[in-house]
Formats: C-alpha cells, sequence, structure tokens
C-alpha cells in the first residue's frame, strides 16, 4: 500500500467515530423509563383515549394553549368535573415535572420549552 | 429510465419494510438487517479504501489553481497551489468542510458575440445545504444511541430547533436537508445536460435519501410512533442486548430499513465519496514536483550501464585508440 501510515490512521480515526456508540456503552445496561399503568384506550381529559394522549400531548397542550391565549376558554369538562387548561394548575396538580414528565423526555433526548416559562413548585425556580 | 427505475427501487425496498412490519418480522428488520448493514458499511468501507490506497499514482497530478511557488519575489496562492503539507491541510479542509472547488462553478451562456461565462452557485449552495444538514441530523440522533443523552446532543436539538415553529419544535435541518436533496434531484430532471450524464447510481441514492427524510419527518411531526420503544430499540442495538419492544409503529421499519440499506449500499457507491475526497491525488499531493521528484511506482526496474561501468570494460581498448579516459 502506498502512504499507508496515513490512510490506515485515517481509516482507524473513521472506525472510532462510526462505531462510537457501541464503545461507549459498552457493558450498559439501560433502564428504561417504567411502562405506564394506565391503559391505552382509557379517557383522559379532553374525552382523549390516553394512548392519544401520549402520543401527541404537545399538540393536545399547544391546541389548548391556543384556546387559552387567544379564545380565553380557560376550563375544560370532563366527566363532570371542571379542569384548567393549564400545565402549572392542571397538568402539575396530578403529574411530576421530574417524574412524570422529565422521565420519558430525559429518556429520549426530547427537550421541551415549556418550561421556559413555566413555573414548578417541585423545583421552586422559573 | 434510470429514474423510474430508482424510484420503483425505493418504493419496493419501502414495500418490504413495511410487510415486514405488518407481518410482525421486528427482529429481522428491528436487528439482524440493521447490524449487517452496519458490518457490511465498516468491512466495505475498509476494504474499498484500502483497495484505493494499493493503486499506484504513476504522475504527480494535484489540479493547480493560482500562482505555484517560485521565486520570492512572487506571491505564491498557498491554499490554491499548496507546495507543502500544511497548504495540503489547509485546501483539503476548505474543499471538505466548504466546497471551494464547487465554488467556481461556471455556467456558460451562448451569445451571438460568442461563449459568455456566468458565476453559477447553485450546485454549491444546494449540495452544502444538503451535506451539512444531513451531518447534523445524523449526529442528532445520538439521542438513540447514548443514555443519559449528552448535553451537547440536547443543546444540538435546541439549537436546530430554536425557530419554535409548532410542536414537537420543527428542526431546521430537517427541512432544509429534504428541501436540498429535492433541489438535488430537480436538477438532475430539469438541467437537460445534468439529466443526459445521470444514471441510476445517480438518482437511487438521492430517492433513497427523500424517503429517509420523508419517512423520518412524518415520524416527527404526523404518524407518531413510540419514541420510548424506538430508543429501547435502538438502545438494545449499541449495547449488544438486543430487544423487539412491540408495537412501535410501521413507519418506523421503514426509516431504518432504507437507512440500513443506505449504509450497505454505501461502500459499493459513489457515496464513498467520503473516503475518496481525501484520496483524490489531485487534491492531496502538494505541487512540489520541482522540489522533490516523484517515482512512478509502475517503473519498470531499469538495467543501468553507467559511464563509469562502460569506461571499465572498454578502458585499455580506449587507451589503445588514444581516447581519453577518466581513471587511468
Amino acid at each position: 500500500m502506498y502512504n499507508g501510515g496515513k490512510i490506515i490512521a485515517g481509516l482507524i480515526i473513521f472506525i472510532a467515530l462510526v462505531t462510537f456508540p457501541f464503545y461507549t456503552n459498552m457493558g450498559k445496561t439501560i433502564e428504561k423509563p417504567a411502562d405506564p399503568t394506565a391503559a391505552a384506550d382509557e379517557l383522559h381529559i379532553g374525552n382523549v383515549p390516553i394512548g392519544q394522549m401520549r402520543a401527541e400531548h404537545m399538540m393536545i397542550l399547544d391546541k389548548w394553549r391556543d384556546e387559552v391565549v387567544r379564545g380565553g376558554e380557560r376550563f375544560i369538562t370532563f366527566d363532570g368535573d371542571q379542569y384548567e387548561k393549564s400545565i402549572q394548575n392542571g397538568c402539575l396538580a396530578c403529574h411530576s415535572k421530574q417524574d412524570f414528565c422529565g422521565k420519558c423526555h430525559n429518556f429520549a433526548g426530547v427537550n421541551p420549552y415549556c418550561w421556559n416559562c413555566h413555573y414548578s413548585s417541585e423545583e421552586d425556580q422559573l | 429510465m434510470g429514474m423510474i427505475f430508482s424510484l420503483v427501487a425505493v418504493i419496493f425496498l419501502a414495500a418490504i419494510a413495511f410487510m415486514g412490519a405488518k407481518l410482525n418480522l421486528f427482529g429481522l428488520f428491528g436487528v439482524a438487517i440493521p447490524y449487517l448493514a452496519v458490518l457490511v458499511f465498516i468491512a466495505g468501507f475498509i476494504r474499498k479504501v484500502i483497495k484505493w490506497g494499493q493503486s499506484p499514482v504513476p504522475f504527480h497530478i494535484p489540479t493547480t489553481c493560482g500562482q505555484q511557488k517560485s521565486l520570492p519575489w512572487i506571491k505564491q496562492s498557498k491554499l490554491d497551489n499548496p507546495s507543502t503539507t500544511l497548504g495540503i491541510i489547509g485546501r483539503m479542509a476548505l474543499e471538505v468542510l466548504l466546497f471551494r472547488s464547487l465554488f467556481r462553478n461556471l455556467k456558460t451562456h451562448r451569445t451571438d458575440g460568442g461563449p459568455v461565462y456566468g458565476s453559477n452557485k447553485w450546485l454549491w449552495l444546494g449540495g452544502l445545504a444538503f451535506h451539512v444538514t444531513f451531518f447534523v441530523v445524523f449526529i442528532r440522533h445520538l439521542r438513540f444511541f447514548t443514555e443519559p443523552v449528552p448535553a451537547w446532543v440536547n443543546t444540538l436539538d435546541v439549537v436546530d430547533g430554536f425557530v419554535q415553529v409548532g410542536v414537537p419544535h420543527m428542526l431546521i435541518t430537517g427541512v432544509v436537508l429534504l428541501a436540498a436533496a429535492t433541489y438535488l434531484l430537480l436538477r438532475r430532471i430539469f438541467n437537460p445536460q445534468v439529466k443526459y450524464i445521470s444514471l441510476p447510481a445517480d438518482y437511487f441514492p438521492l430517492f433513497l435519501i427523500i424517503g429517509i427524510a420523508v419517512s423520518g419527518i412524518l415520524m416527527r411531526y404526523f404518524i407518531k410512533v413510540d419514541i420510548i420503544k424506538v430508543k429501547e430499540l435502538t438502545m438494545g442495538l449499541a449495547t449488544f442486548k438486543t430487544t423487539v419492544p412491540d408495537g412501535i409503529g410501521g413507519i418506523f421499519f421503514i426509516h431504518l430499513f432504507l437507512i440500513s440499506v443506505l449504509f450497505a449500499y454505501f461502500p459499493f457507491s459513489k457515496l464513498m465519496h467520503l473516503g475518496g475526497v481525501f484520496m483524490s491525488p489531485t487534491r492531496n499531493l502538494a505541487n512540489n514536483s520541482r522540489e522533490v521528484r516523484h517515482i512512478n511506482p509502475w517503473n519498470p526496474k531499469v538495467k543501468l550501464h553507467t559511464y563509469e561501468e562502460y569506461e571499465d570494460e572498454f578502458r585499455e581498448v580506449m587507451k589503445s585508440e588514444g581516447l581519453p579516459v577518466e581513471k587511468e
């Protein structure tokens, strides 16, 4: 081979970059977030099945935000009760930011910008 | 013809993956084929580069685009006509990162007064946009192959989505990648000269990459898949503790299968310019042929008979004939 040293060095660097996920995870056992307990066909606030909520909650929250901010429709009735369409006073009343939202978001590397504005009493910071 | 063939081939591949997912062949399409594809990619890449490394370079053939190194009072164009290794590295870096030679692309117009040459940067812009965004998209996917996800991968995602359009936030690179790949395809279709020289090997990777981009974009914004299960699968691949979770969704297997095809196809296609650009003698040789002699490795061994040997052989005869000799 001509210029063998340079070519082999380049190849080694290339292989090292490409196989990065394999050697950095060597021997690890990955704990995925615990499976959610609620059944996928159970209805959640807004009469949305929980399965759909899991997949599309970000779009539903976005829609609710528009309804609140632009339409002034602050409340939603579900199963006879009134719920506020709000992250702080609604979602976080039952769900925990870190254990509920964060669990999957962190695992999947999702970076929602909800928390740029919204307050979570759990962390006591904006 | 080549275009239709390539399009049909990619649609056929997507259909295979979709059928596979429908038939619950998750182990085959989620584990076996991706592993095989990565293996073929790495082994094929090495084989090709070694093969190129074994090819001799008979002539010293750097392409030069500026004043070569000459007398001290003549200014050398150090990047366009490098004579040192450092210059080569600079030139190669600009070529690989900014496609400098493509920036010189010209378009010729016929006029009554003769040809007119005008600047034509569209191919440079489209090509650069395509490569840069594909690279960023590739790096962004590390979120599926690392746990915990490194902060810089998350930062890349935030920066990429900083226009904050819609939810999940629109990633600029995904959109630009699809637009640029589409431009590169349309260029092959609507530019008659380019169309004339386009082969299935040109259309196929484009359709394949467009297919990958479309399936990825669909999955992110429109046809949702269970991303936690996707990461479970990908982390299983990365840790060699494979799992095949149920119910991810067919579109994911289309995406994964098209990527597997891209990986496996890579070493046997024009996509090998990834490695080849570094091995191009026109780019990686310094223009120093007046300082350093380039020996053609093909040169046969020539049996030399030097003047000294000649004189040794005929000294007595030469002397007897009165011819001058160097050694007595």
